[in-house]
């Protein structure tokens, strides 16, 4: 109970700002306003689910933002024409997601870089790799599973909620049952401690980081579903991995990591996109938008000051 | 190559050149290739018009970079450059509307800009121990949104003071651009900090093991606000020259500096951990950074391509001499 604290916490945050966005959304609670809300949160907590993978090894991911918009520019391409032609356009860019993530996994692992610095300059690299595939904003989607996945099941289930529970299941609970998921967060929570028992900490870290690419793959594909189109928007990328540290903050994952679940980072995600969409209810100028979502963000991070009110010793301080 | 074989060739150099720190040397030694390479593709890349121009961009490149270097030094890292930038150009732009005592003050109160992100900065990593990626990452997206919300979301209509076009573009000394001096006092005032204060030391006394100089009676806290707020303010001056270059400030004039600034200062053998590395690596870093991305657009690669071989670039070099030591 006391591990899932955080995870309660966010989602005890996203209750009440969903309740409160909804209250007063023009439209009410109804079955439209909960399918955009979701479609719009889901993004953004597929990119918080990978960088959680990241944050609980204690590394962090800078370029998460970039295979986003990487392969959505690549899903503009490929996911497309009939059904055998969607499905590998589909592998293609998971596929490319998992790559990414490996290329980031091994320049942190095995090459022993800093993963703020090696990953900024990867972000670079998949940056420039979006602007080769799309220099101008366009190509298009299969809109017959675009629809599919961004509509509703049974006139009120969003699908991508579902789709998102989906990958819940398909990629979070084995990783973080599976050996190498517990090497990933005990590499997190004391590296040294780690190795002295004989955890394999670089596999468990290295399969952290290309599953982190892979959760960014699946939201770009969810961005393509959305927009139809595809655009290697560089403020936009980078939004995304700001509010992807935001959300795993929110979500009760620690920056130091070993500590929290993607789970949390999801709804994490739902709320800092709910609190950003308030303003919109209550009728502020959207100029104000980037503005509430920084101190959104810093009152987030400055939380866990908190602990500091914990410390016997000063010296606890430089841990 | 083996051990003994380096420090026979290393025993053999002249003295200056055995104490030189290799990441340097070889930062220096990648200067030299790339002018070489340059010269291959056009005769002028070694005319002194062409070099001294380089220089002159290099100077706001490395401006930005002497403050990310301090905070590098201590072991901590600023994302806050982008609208450190901005908000140091936006704001000296806007100072200039409002009459001649903005115009006078409109140096000094784009840089104060600068230095308040970097007092946030700083009192969020020394005094609430948050992680300084992510403090700084959560600044900049307040300062970028207080732009937003100042300028509408379009870019700013002031257009940059005299003095500020003056530093940027003039020339005091015929020959040498003032942005150049200025850069080269800023270093010189840098190299004397670092290497002859007792602030200095502290600095890569905290960068090796924060708790011994706590536990030596060094006041850590207030050192690392200090450098936090000096890193804002050099960066907010940086984005003062380079409006003064563009005679106006524009949105995302900083996003264009923050790996630059970062590459530079860890090519030039700065240890991203913090507590080691000279001034004179970030200079050749700062010099190298700059003539890549010169010959890039001289052989007019599109943004794209040089995106690529930016980040390729980057990690190639930190995995030749940027490595962290191999576990235990």
């Amino acid at each position: 109970m006391a591990d899932q604290r955080g995870t309660l916490l966010a989602f005890g945050i996203f209750i009440a700002m969903f309740a409160i966005y909804s209250a007063n959304h023009p439209a009410g609670f109804t079955a439209n306003v909960v399918q955009t809300a979701a479609n719009k949160g889901v993004l953004l907590a597929f990119v918080a689910m990978a960088q959680t993978l990241v944050v609980i090894t204690a590394g962090i991911d800078l370029s998460v933002g970039m295979i986003f918009t990487l392969t959505n520019c690549m899903a503009s391409w490929l996911v497309l024409g009939t059904g055998i032609e969607t499905v590998f356009g589909v592998l293609v860019v998971l596929g490319t997601g998992l790559a990414c993530g490996a290329v980031n996994g091994a320049i942190v692992i095995y090459g022993r870089l800093q993963p703020i610095v090696a990953t900024i300059a990867t972000g670079a690299v998949f940056f420039g790799l979006a602007l080769l595939l799309r220099p101008v904003p366009g190509g298009s989607v299969n809109e017959d599973l675009a629809d599919f996945l961004t509509g509703r099941f049974f006139g009120v289930v969003p699908a991508s909620l579902v789709a998102l529970l989906v990958v819940v299941l398909a990629v979070w609970v084995p990783f973080s049952r599976s050996e190498l998921g517990r090497a990933a967060y005990a590499a997190g929570s004391s590296e040294t401690a780690a190795y002295m028992s004989g955890v394999p900490i670089r596999r468990g870290k290295f399969l952290a980081y290309t599953l982190a690419g892979l959760l960014a793959s699946i939201g770009g594909l969810f961005l393509t579903f959305f927009t139809y189109t595809g655009e290697a928007a560089y403020a936009s990328g980078n939004a995304y991995t700001l509010f992807s540290i935001a959300a795993v903050v929110l979500g009760g994952v620690s920056l130091f990591g070993g500590k929290g679940s993607a789970i949390g980072a999801i709804f994490g995600a739902l709320a800092f996109r709910t609190i950003g969409d308030l303003l919109f209810v209550f009728d502020f100028d959207p100029l104000w938008q980037p503005l509430f979502q920084g101190v959104i963000l810093l009152i987030a991070v400055s939380l866990g000051a908190f602990a500091l009110f914990r410390v016997r010793n000063r010296l606890e301080w430089f841990l | 190559v083996s051990e003994t074989t380096l420090g026979g060739i290393a025993g053999r150099m002249p003295k200056f050149l055995r104490r030189a720190d290799p990441a340097v040397v070889t930062a220096f030694a990648c200067i030299v290739l790339l002018l070489f390479l340059g010269s291959l593709y056009s005769r002028s890349f070694l005319s002194p018009e062409y070099l001294l121009q380089q220089l002159k961009v290099a100077s706001f490149l490395g401006v930005i970079a002497t403050g990310m270097m301090l905070v590098i030094l201590l072991g901590q890292i600023d994302l806050s450059v982008p609208w450190a930038v901005a908000a140091g150009a936006m704001m000296a732009c806007a100072a200039a509307a409002y009459g001649s005592v903005g115009i006078a003050l409109a140096i000094p109160f784009g840089v104060l800009c600068g230095v308040a992100i970097g007092i946030v900065n700083g009192i969020g990593v020394a005094y609430l121990r948050i992680p300084s990626m992510i403090i700084t990452l959560a600044t900049n997206a307040v300062a970028q949104g207080l732009m937003v919300v100042y300028t509408g979301g379009f870019s700013p209509q002031d257009s940059a003071t005299a003095a500020m076009r003056y530093l940027a573009t003039g020339f005091t000394i015929p020959g040498v651009p003032n942005a150049v001096i200025i850069w080269a006092l800023i270093g010189a005032a840098m190299v004397f900090v670092l290497t002859r204060t007792s602030f200095g030391r502290a600095v890569y006394g905290i960068g090796n093991r924060e708790r011994a100089a706590y536990l030596s009676g060094i006041d850590t806290r207030r050192i690392v606000l200090v450098a936090f707020a000096v890193s804002g303010g050099l960066s907010a001056f940086g984005g003062v020259l380079l409006a003064g270059y563009a005679s106006k400030a524009a949105q995302s004039m900083g996003d264009a500096y923050l790996l630059p600034s970062i590459a530079a200062v860890v090519l030039g053998g700065t240890s991203i951990l913090g507590g080691r590395g000279s001034y004179l690596g970030t200079v050749a870093g700062v010099i190298l950074i700059t003539l890549l991305q010169s010959i890039l657009s001289v052989m007019q690669m599109p943004e794209a391509g040089r995106q690529i071989i930016y980040g390729v670039v980057i990690v190639a070099m930190l995995l030749l001499y940027g490595r962290a030591p191999a576990s235990r």
